[in-house]
């Protein structure tokens, strides 16, 4: 129980961090609606050439452009810039001696640090822009509340496969020591696969299937088919496992890497 | 460049990046054959002018976007006391070469539409090409400009300019047909956009105009980017007065 409430605080304090830079989050919504418009358009004139493509409507595609816009900052759907840059460079300075020998779980920690910048941008770079987007197009959006419901589960989970990737990538530091070139690698793999580009159900042939199967469809093509109900033969419940494979799986492979990474720290320090 | 294996990755980085827009645009021709009644090659042919221009002005002044940074931290008064315009010492601050990546990628997406285009190419339509990617260059320069004045008044807003830069940049990748008439408005007379590449390539294209402009504005852009420039020195020069430090 205790344990829980000191992950609740770290929840609540990034989102604290985040939310002093109030400037900074009202040039990234102007920057997220920009965008926003600009794809949306491009989109327009692709579903009026193939109306149905991928299985999307012309709202239902809008829709996508415009979650995808709601959950940038959130998911780190370009390039990464979250609490991974923070842990880099701990790893790179040494101050991660310090943080492996405190009483908490080093990923849980960071994990809960996340999850509240996470919350943060979800309302303070998320909203505005859907909402702007719902008002200038015609979008696909539910009614039904319990639908935004899964909805938000959706982007939990997403939220939390987003970390254990992004974990992953700063782990990699105790290797290279300058993480730079892993984030960068990371930032337009991520891009690619997360559906930015085009939705994943576009993506043609074998590369299509690849791409639904990788971990990066749970950060946007799953929350997005979840509130628009268009899930083929999967359903939410189907999602939802989907996701938390993913994060179980990644999550594990981090906790690896961390305690092999944990050896070298004792054999550098001598 | 002491750094060279850190310099090779960086810059192949951002080559793949900006060449992840261009894949973008591929992956949609692997389902239509046109978007917005425009061909691949001729897509490409914007893609390639305006990823060229942008290039450019990202690789001269792309360092004016961290001014709103210097004003916070207070070390755009060590560049105020310097006998060096403060203007050249921003845009040279941090200069990354590496930002050839971005040329380079528009550079080859723009050499292999001309050789794809269906276009009876003219010594003039050939003449127009440098002359558009330069004058082009020089209109996102001002934007670049006009945004760090922004910030030095506006202090955190980064992301604004990056809005009207790389925003613009990817609006210009795209035929003006696939855009709503305000929009384009908008790009052609308030943030005169359309200049960087649009109108020129719809020329050298023979496509008509957005908004039925006549013909001859085609050799428009250098005039258009020599006022662009101007307009943001003056921006500049009055941001730079009103500018007060951090401590005061």
């Amino acid at each position: 129980m205790g344990a829980l409430r000191l992950y609740a605080a770290v929840v609540a304090s990034g989102l604290r961090r985040y939310a002093t830079y109030r400037a900074s989050t009202a040039a990234g919504i102007v920057t997220n609606t920009v965008f926003g418009m600009i794809i949306a358009y491009t989109y327009l004139a692709l579903w009026d050439e193939r109306p149905h493509l991928g299985g999307y409507d012309q709202a239902q595609a809008l829709t996508f452009v415009w979650i995808g816009q709601a959950l940038f900052a959130v998911m780190m759907l370009g390039m990464p810039s979250g609490v991974e840059a923070e842990l880099m460079e701990r790893i790179r300075s040494g101050d991660i001696a310090v943080d492996l020998y405190r009483p908490v779980d080093l990923q849980c920690w960071w994990l809960a640090l996340d999850l509240g910048r996470a919350l943060f941008q979800l309302l303070g770079r998320g909203v505005v822009p859907l909402v702007v987007g719902a008002l200038a197009f015609p979008l696909a959006l539910p009614h039904d509340p319990v639908r935004w419901l899964a909805f938000l589960v959706a982007v939990v989970l997403g939220c939390v496969v987003s970390f254990a990737l992004r974990y992953l990538v700063a782990m990699s530091a105790f290797w290279f020591m300058d993480g730079n070139g892993a984030v960068q690698m990371y930032g337009i793999v991520g891009t690619f696969f997360s559906g930015m580009l085009l939705p994943l159900n576009v993506f043609p042939g074998a590369i299509g299937d690849v791409a639904r199967a990788l971990p990066w469809s749970a950060l946007l093509q799953v929350p997005a088919d979840v509130l628009m109900g268009t899930h083929p033969g999967r359903g939410p419940l189907g999602s939802y496992l989907f996701q938390a494979g993913w994060a179980a799986g990644l999550l594990g492979a981090g906790r690896l890497l961390q305690r092999a990474a944990t050896r070298r720290v004792v054999v550098q320090g001598g | 460049m002491t750094y060279r294996a850190s310099f090779a990755l960086t810059t192949f980085g951002n080559f793949a990046m900006t060449g992840l827009e261009f894949c973008g645009i591929l992956l949609m021709f692997s389902q239509v054959d046109r978007l917005g009644g425009y061909t691949l090659p001729e897509i490409a042919f914007l893609y390639g002018t305006a990823g060229s221009a942008f290039g450019l002005a990202d690789l001269a002044a792309g360092s004016l976007g961290r001014t709103g940074q210097r004003v916070r931290d207070g070390t755009l008064d060590v560049f105020l006391v310097r006998p060096a315009p403060v203007l050249v010492q921003l845009a040279a601050d941090k200069f990354a070469l590496r930002r050839a990546g971005r040329i380079s990628q528009g550079l080859v997406v723009l050499v292999w539409s001309a050789v794809a285009l269906d276009v009876s190419w003219t010594p003039v339509k050939v003449l127009l090409v440098p002359l558009l990617v330069v004058s082009g260059a020089a209109i996102f320069t001002a934007v670049f400009i006009a945004g760090a004045s922004f910030q030095i008044v506006a202090q955190d807003a980064a992301e604004v300019q990056n809005a009207a830069t790389f925003g613009g940049n990817a609006l210009l990748q795209y035929p003006p047909t696939v855009f709503g008439d305000n929009l384009l408005r908008g790009v052609t007379f308030v943030l005169p956009l359309a200049f960087v590449n649009w109108i020129p390539a719809l020329y050298i294209l023979g496509r008509p105009y957005p908004l039925d402009l006549p013909r001859w504005v085609a050799f428009a852009p250098p005039l258009v980017a020599a006022g662009c420039l101007a307009v943001a020195g003056c921006v500049w020069r009055v941001a730079l007065r009103g500018y007060r430090s951090t401590g005061s």
